[in-house]
C-alpha cells in the first residue's frame, strides 16, 4: 500500500494540471536539505509567513531578533493568504513542509494531525507552564485536537464585530442598533433616504458566513453549532438555524445589503470602502477590519466610525457577549522535520515570538494580540478605544466560537460556504439549505 | 521507394524519443495516476486509500456534476456560435491589404497580449456594481450588477469571447490569404459579386481552418478556468462553477481527490471525444485538394 500510494501520489502531483504541482516543486528545497544536515552544531528552522502589511513587517523583525540570540536560526519566507493555503497543504502532504507551520487551527489542523504531519505539543507545553500562562486561555481551544496540543495561538484574536458609519446616523437621526427589530427598522429607514444599509462582500462567501454565525448564536446559543461540530445528524435542520435561514433571507428580502453585494468581493476590501465612502451605513466584519479602513481613510476611522457587539435577538438563547470569529493564529511544527529543526522552532516559540517589542508592534498596527500582557500596554495605544473594546469582547464572551469554515473539515467547509452563497443569492431556500447541508454530516 | 526510406528508419526514432519522453512524463503517466485516483480516497495529505467506485457513485449521484456539465457544454455551444462567425467576418475584412486594414488589424490584437488573469481583475474591477465603469460615469444603463446571479454567465461569456476572438480571427486571416486570387478574378468575370465570392469561395476554401479553429474553440472551452476562478470563482452561488472550476473546486477546496479526479477523467474523455469527432467532420478525402491545379 506504502509503495503504491508513493507512486500515485508522485503521479498526481505531476497530473495536478500545473496547478499545485508548479508550486511543490518550486518550493520543496528547504526542510529536506537542511534535515539532511540537521544534527549538528548551529541548528535552523524553516517557516512560511503571511504575506502583506502589518504583519509581515512584524514577522520579519521578530525573526531577525530572534536569530541574534544565538540560539538557532529561523528563515522564514512569505506567500500571498490564499496562495499560502493551497501551497502549505500540497507542501504537508507531499512531506515537504516548513518546520513552522502557519494556520487557523480547527478543521485543517485536524487533518494535519490526523495524518501525524505535526507534532503534539501538549507535554512540552505542560513543562513550559509559566509561558502558556501569559497569554489568555480562549485562543488555546481552537489549537487542541482531541485533547492534545498541536497549534499555538500566535498574532491577533479577531472577533467579529458590527461597523457604523456615524455620520450616517446623525444624517437620518437614528441611534445605534442593539437588537434585531433595530436592525430591521434601520433598514427601512436608510433604504427610504437613499443609503444602503449594509455592506457586504458576498462574493467572498465566508462574508456572509459571519452573519449566519451570529444569527445561530443569538438564537439557539452555542449548541446549535456544537451539535454540528460533533456531527450530529440533521442538526443544520435544527428549528433555530432553519429561523436564522429565514432571517438572513428576510433581510435580503428587506434590501438589507447593498445592491450587487453577491458580487462585491472582500479580498480587494471593497466591502470596507462602501462603508467608509458613505455607501452603506453599518457593516459585519472581522477585528482585521479596522486596521485596514485605518490605512485606508485615517481621517474616517478617527471621526465617524462607530463600532459594537452583534445585536441581541429577542426571545433568543444566545448570551449577547457571545462572539464569533478567529480566536487566534496557530503555529505548529512539523513533526517530518529533524530533532534539530524542532528545537529551534520552539526555541523560537518560547523566546521570540511574542517578545515586548512584538506585542507593541501588533498593538500599534491596531490588533489585540493573544497575551494577557497586551492589557496594559492597549491603555496608552493611539487606537485605545477600539482595541479595548476588542479586548474585553474576547475575555469576557462567555463563548468564543470559531469561524466556522475553519472549524469545520475542508470538505464541509466548501460545501457550507458554497450553500451560504446561494442561500444569499436566494437560489435556494432555507429548507433545502438544510437538506444540502445535513447531507455532509 | 521503399528500400530508399529504409536506413532512415533507426536515427527517426531515436529523434522522436525526446519529445516522447516529455509526452509520456506529462501527459500519459499523470493521466493513467488521475485514472487510478479516480478509484481512491484521498484528502492531499493522509493516505490513499482504496475506495472502488465510491468517488464514482458520489459524483455521479451530486446534481453539481451534471449542471457543472451543463454550463459547460452551454459555454462550448455559444462559444463556438459567438465566435465562429464574427472571427470569420473580421478575419476576412483584416486580409485586406488596405492600410487602414492593417491599423485596425494591430488593434484588434491588443486583447491577445493581455494576461487572463490580468484581464479577469480588470475587468472585475470595471463590472463592480458600485465604483465600476457605470457607477464611476453616472449611466445607470452600465450600473447593472454585471457578476450577479443572473447575468454573471453570459457576462463571463462575453469576456471570453472578447479574449479569444482575435486569436481565431488570426487563424482566419490567415486562411484567407492562402486562397488563390485567380479564383476570385474567375468568379469576378463569371459576374458573382462580393457576397457570392465570400458564399462560394471565400468559406468552402476556409474548411479546413474553421475545423482547426473549431477544434481549438470546443476543447479549448472544456478547459476555460483562470479567466473564470479570478472573476467569479464560480459564483455567485454555482452560477458560473463550470466543469474545470468543478474539478479544482472538489480538489484543492474540498481536498476530495478522489472526486476531483472523476471530474478530470470525464474531461478528458469528453476532450478526445470532441477532438475526434470534428476532425470525422472534415472528412477523410485526402484527395480533395483546396488548391488549384492540384
Amino acid at each position: 500500500m506504502t509503495q503504491l500510494s508513493g507512486v500515485t501520489r508522485r503521479g498526481f502531483l505531476v497530473a495536478g494540471a500545473g496547478l499545485a504541482a508548479a508550486s511543490v516543486v518550486g518550493c520543496s528545497s528547504t526542510s529536506t536539505t537542511a534535515a539532511a544536515s540537521g544534527g549538528t552544531t548551529a541548528g535552523k528552522a524553516t517557516m512560511w509567513g503571511l504575506s502583506g502589511k502589518p504583519n509581515e513587517q512584524i514577522l520579519t523583525d521578530c525573526v531577525a531578533a530572534f536569530n541574534k540570540l544565538g540560539k538557532g536560526t529561523v528563515d522564514v519566507t512569505f506567500f500571498q493568504n490564499d496562495a499560502y493555503k493551497q501551497k502549505i497543504r500540497t507542501a504537508v502532504g507531499a512531506g515537504e513542509a516548513p518546520t513552522l507551520i502557519y494556520g487557523w487551527g480547527g478543521g485543517i489542523l485536524k487533518g494535519y494531525a490526523d495524518a501525524g504531519q505535526v507534532l503534539d505539543l501538549t507535554d512540552w507545553v505542560k513543562g513550559h507552564a509559566a509561558w502558556k500562562a501569559t497569554f489568555f486561555d480562549s485562543p488555546w481551544g481552537a489549537g487542541t485536537i482531541n485533547g492534545k496540543i498541536f497549534g499555538v495561538p500566535t498574532n491577533n484574536t479577531q472577533p467579529i464585530v458590527m461597523y457604523y458609519n456615524k455620520k450616517l446616523f446623525d444624517q437620518v437621526g437614528a441611534s445605534l442598533p442593539t437588537t434585531w427589530d433595530d436592525v430591521m427598522n434601520l433598514v427601512s429607514t436608510f433604504n427610504s433616504k437613499g443609503i444602503a444599509p449594509f455592506s457586504l462582500g458576498g462574493g467572498s462567501k465566508w462574508t456572509s458566513m459571519m452573519w449566519l454565525e451570529y444569527l445561530f448564536d443569538r438564537i439557539g446559543g452555542p449548541e446549535v453549532f456544537n451539535n454540528i461540530y460533533a456531527g450530529k445528524k440533521g442538526s443544520w435542520g435544527d428549528p433555530s438555524a432553519l429561523k436564522a435561514y429565514k432571517m438572513v433571507q428576510d433581510l435580503v428580502d428587506a434590501g438589507g445589503f447593498i445592491k450587487g453585494f453577491m458580487s462585491i468581493t472582500a479580498d480587494s476590501n471593497a466591502d470596507q470602502a462602501l462603508l467608509y465612502t458613505g455607501k452603506a451605513a453599518m457593516m459585519l466584519h472581522g477585528g482585521w477590519a479596522y486596521g485596514g479602513m485605518k490605512s485606508a481613510q485615517a481621517d474616517f476611522v478617527k471621526n465617524n466610525l462607530a463600532f459594537g457587539g452583534f445585536p441581541s435577538i429577542s426571545g433568543g438563547k444566545g448570551d449577547a457577549k457571545n462572539v464569533v470569529g478567529n480566536p487566534a493564529n496557530y503555529w505548529s511544527i512539523s513533526a517530518k522535520a529533524s530533532a534539530a529543526e524542532q528545537a529551534v522552532a520552539k526555541a523560537w516559540l518560547v523566546d521570540g515570538m511574542f517578545t515586548d517589542t512584538v506585542v507593541d508592534a501588533f498593538i500599534a498596527s491596531g490588533g489585540v494580540p493573544v497575551v494577557k500582557s497586551a492589557q496594559t500596554k492597549i491603555a496608552s495605544s493611539a487606537d485605545k478605544d477600539f482595541l479595548t473594546f476588542v479586548f474585553n469582547l474576547a475575555t469576557a464572551a462567555p463563548n468564543f466560537q470559531q469561524s466556522w469554515d475553519q472549524a469545520l473539515s475542508a470538505t464541509q467547509a466548501e460545501a457550507l460556504l458554497n450553500n451560504i452563497s446561494q442561500l444569499f443569492s436566494k437560489q435556494i431556500g432555507p429548507d433545502q439549505f438544510a437538506s444540502n447541508m445535513n447531507a455532509t454530516l | 521507394m521503399a528500400t530508399a526510406s529504409r536506413p532512415r528508419d533507426t536515427p527517426l526514432a531515436v529523434l522522436v524519443l525526446p519529445s516522447l519522453l516529455m509526452f509520456v512524463t506529462f501527459a500519459v503517466v499523470p493521466l493513467f495516476g488521475v485514472v487510478v485516483l479516480s478509484f481512491t480516497k484521498w484528502d492531499g495529505i493522509g493516505a490513499i486509500l482504496p475506495n472502488g467506485l465510491g468517488s464514482w457513485q458520489q459524483v455521479l449521484a451530486d446534481p453539481q456534476t451534471w449542471r457543472s456539465l451543463w454550463l459547460t457544454l452551454l459555454t462550448m455551444v455559444i462559444t463556438w456560435a459567438v465566435q465562429t462567425p464574427l472571427s470569420i467576418l473580421l478575419g476576412t475584412f483584416i486580409a485586406g491589404h488596405q492600410r487602414y486594414r492593417a491599423v485596425l488589424a494591430v488593434l484588434y490584437f491588443l486583447p491577445l497580449l493581455l494576461s487572463s488573469a490580468a484581464l479577469a481583475i480588470a475587468f472585475k474591477a470595471l463590472f463592480d456594481p458600485n465604483f465600476g465603469l457605470g457607477a464611476g460615469l453616472h449611466i445607470p444603463l452600465l450600473s447593472q450588477d454585471w457578476l450577479g446571479v443572473q447575468l454573471a454567465f453570459p457576462v463571463v461569456l462575453a469576456v471570453i469571447a472578447w479574449q479569444f476572438i482575435p486569436f481565431h480571427t488570426l487563424l482566419y486571416q490567415g486562411g484567407v490569404r492562402q486562397i488563390p486570387v485567380q479564383l476570385y478574378e474567375a468568379a469576378q468575370i463569371d459576374g458573382a459579386g462580393r457576397f457570392q465570392q465570400f458564399l462560394r469561395i471565400t468559406l468552402p476554401q476556409l474548411k479546413y481552418t474553421i475545423i482547426t479553429s473549431s477544434t481549438l474553440m470546443l476543447v479549448g472551452s472544456l478547459t476555460y478556468f483562470d479567466l473564470v476562478f479570478v472573476m467569479t470563482e464560480g459564483g455567485p452561488g454555482n452560477a458560473t462553477r463550470i466543469l474545470a472550476l468543478d474539478m479544482y473546486i472538489r480538489g484543492f477546496k474540498a481536498n476530495q481527490m478522489g472526486a476531483a479526479s472523476v471530474i478530470a477523467v470525464f474531461l478528458v474523455v469528453l476532450g478526445l471525444g470532441m477532438a475526434l469527432g470534428v476532425q470525422r467532420l472534415g472528412g477523410r478525402d485526402k484527395n480533395a485538394s483546396q488548391l488549384e491545379g492540384l
